[in-house]
């Protein structure tokens, strides 16, 4: 019956890909700290999708009578000092933060990958041009060469997400190039090779999908020092600017009422936490879970 | 080890270089005029022109690049601030050893606190000490350092008022910053020694030292901790240029006047040749102390130092083992 068969053949492979992915949540439902990690992070991210439908008032709306009001039940987290519902605030700026983000860490890391998916695959010239280039780079310090491009491009919210993407661009090259030498010699791709499989699909079927697992726990773990320097960029001014509610700039504009109004300071500051907390807890255990070898 | 030394320092060349490139490139697309701003609004078009003239902002980028570039390797100058008209280098080197200070207390305090933390999270493994730590510095690397700094002012000054919010004097001035600064190094840390003492206490010369009957407190100081301590290094390496950077927004919070403070006031006036230079400054600074820390490294681990010893088996070991292992392992 030719019909079965193809219907087996094509299911084998589905099926052992599936229970690989079932071991590794399994592993990772085990964790408390990653699952509270994980449901903390959801929250922050449904919270950041139905922003309109969360907030009791629009983010800019100015209500002058109530301005500084501290923290009640009508303002939870209190009024900044014209008035807006910090709630509010924090609610739509958690789309911000958390946007940049995840669109930074996957900039960089598609970037990465590719680079350090030639420096190990190819070795030798290429290799040795690009990681000079990385070497350099990664001599500044990321929050101030975030700083450099941020100035140099100017603020919104596309350049911000350039300006931190691009530093990181250099953990995701190292950690894929370190990875593809380590499946370089692997009997698989000597086989890819030997069926006249082209270099594109060798690194894009067979290299990257294997040496996968180290960048995704890094991706994972660096979304949350991502929010925190977009935090910082918006904090010195740069980066995505007022009105828009970031927790930085809301940080930014509570330093100097902190003596008379510390809850504009104190909960934008808890949020950057929570998100970034939950994600490393969450990196945590995703490495732990995808390598098991590592926590004997 | 001379060779070593050598090396190292000749690898410093292209990082200089290319550092100072980059910033200058990336600075390069920065739109408006600056003679505009140097000038103020009063200057006519022909003052502009002639200023323009005198400065050679007309040139070729590669030109204004070349002259940059010679202006930081030969005399150690990194331009004029376009506000003031003043040479940067001068203010930098004022402003410079200040933000050495804090960075280097918070270095400090980042071994002598973290070091500890982590040695007891992992004497303790899967104990109450290893998880209070661990949760401990797992909130230290996930609050931003500007936000510890304003809850830490919030605390200590404005509520209890033991220490001052800003300014300079003396030592009571620089507690909240360090501390605000020093939180997430102190976390990696404490992090870091942990697992490097967890992979060394599992080794069989620490079972060995057990099995002759040591007692457990010389196992772990004599035999385990310096091993543990070597990958812990780089760390401090890393640190170091994170404290650097974090002196930026921690010397704005605390009026502080040091490089950092110089950093922000260059971007709010918006003259980014001060922006440019500082960037280019704290970043040296930071290649250099990754210098020391290499040869530091050298120094203490002998391995390394018996690549360099070597002869021809030198070269082929150290491309496939020493730097690049190190590095990875902390990227």
């Amino acid at each position: 019956m030719p019909d079965s068969a193809t219907v087996n053949t094509a299911s084998a492979p589905k099926v052992k890909r599936q229970s690989e992915l079932v071991a590794v949540a399994k592993r990772l439902s085990k964790n408390s700290s990653a699952v509270i990690g994980f449901v903390v992070a959801m929250i922050l991210i449904l919270m950041a999708i139905f922003a309109p439908l969360i907030a009791p008032y629009p983010y800019d709306k100015v209500d002058l009578f109530n301005s500084k009001a501290a923290p009640s039940s009508e303002h939870i987290f209190g009024t900044d000092e014209l008035g807006r519902d910090i709630f509010s605030r924090i609610v739509w700026g958690s789309r911000y933060s958390l946007s940049i983000g995840f669109l930074a860490v996957l900039f960089s890391s598609g970037v990465g990958m590719l680079l350090g998916a030639f420096a190990g695959y190819f070795g030798g010239m290429v290799d040795d041009g690009i990681m000079r280039l990385i070497d350099i780079v990664q001599a500044i310090p990321g929050i101030l060469l975030a700083i450099a491009i941020s100035v140099a491009l100017g603020p919104g919210f596309f350049n911000t997400l350039l300006a931190l993407g691009f530093g990181m661009i250099t953990m995701a090259t190292r950690l894929t190039r370190a990875a593809v030498f380590g499946v370089r010699h692997e009997e698989y791709l000597e086989a890819a090779t030997s069926i006249n499989a082209s270099t594109t699909r060798i690194i894009f079927r067979h290299v990257l999908p294997n040496s996968f697992s180290a960048l995704l726990v890094s991706a994972t773990m660096s979304i949350g020092g991502v929010i925190m320097a977009a935090a910082m960029l918006s904090f010195i001014g740069l980066g995505v600017q007022p009105p828009t509610p970031e927790w930085g700039s809301m940080i930014a504009g509570g330093r100097t009422l902190i003596r008379s109004c510390p809850w504009m300071v104190t909960f934008p500051g808890i949020f950057i936490m929570l998100a970034v907390l939950s994600l490393n807890m969450f990196g945590d255990g995703l490495r732990d879970a995808l390598d098991p070898r590592l926590k004997k | 080890m001379s060779r070593y030394v050598l090396r190292r320092l000749l690898q410093m060349i292209p990082v200089v270089l290319g550092v100072t490139i980059l910033v200058f490139t990336i600075m390069y697309f920065i739109p408006g005029d600056p003679v505009k701003m140097m000038l103020g609004p009063e200057a006519t078009a022909a003052d502009i022109a002639a200023y323009r003239e005198k400065l050679g902002l007309d040139d070729p980028y590669l030109v204004r690049l070349g002259r940059f570039v010679e202006g930081i390797v030969f005399h150690f100058d990194f331009g004029e601030s376009w506000v003031y008209n003043t040479p940067v280098t001068t203010e930098l080197l004022h402003r410079l050893p200040r933000t050495l200070t804090i960075a280097a207390i918070c270095i400090l305090l980042q071994v002598f606190v973290g070091t500890p933390l982590g040695i007891i999270a992992a004497l303790d493994r899967n104990g109450w000490g290893d998880r209070i730590g661990m949760f401990i510095a797992l909130f230290g690397v996930s609050m931003p350092n500007f936000w510890v700094a304003l809850m830490l002012v919030l605390l200590f000054s404005v509520r209890l008022g033991w220490l001052p919010p800003y300014g300079i004097g003396g030592i009571q001035y620089y507690i909240l910053p360090c501390i605000a600064n020093a939180f997430p190094g102190i976390a990696t840390q404490a992090r870091q020694t942990r697992s490097s003492m967890l992979e060394v206490i599992r080794s069989d010369y620490i079972t060995t030292a057990r099995a002759k009957g040591m007692s457990e407190s010389r196992v772990i100081l004599r035999h385990a901790l310096p091993n543990a301590l070597l990958p812990v290094i780089t760390v401090i390496g890393n640190g170091m240029g994170m404290m650097l950077a974090g002196t930026v927004v921690i010397e704005m919070i605390f009026a502080i006047p040091g490089v950092g403070w110089y950093l922000v006031g260059g971007i709010n006036t918006r003259d980014y040749a001060i922006v440019q230079s500082s960037v280019i400054f704290l970043a040296l600074a930071f290649a250099t102390v990754m210098l020391l820390v290499d040869l530091l490294y050298a120094f203490i681990d002998p391995r390394i130092k018996a690549q360099f010893a070597g002869h021809k088996r030198r070269k082929r070991h150290h491309k496939s083992k020493g730097r690049l292992e190190r590095r990875e392992h902390y990227a």
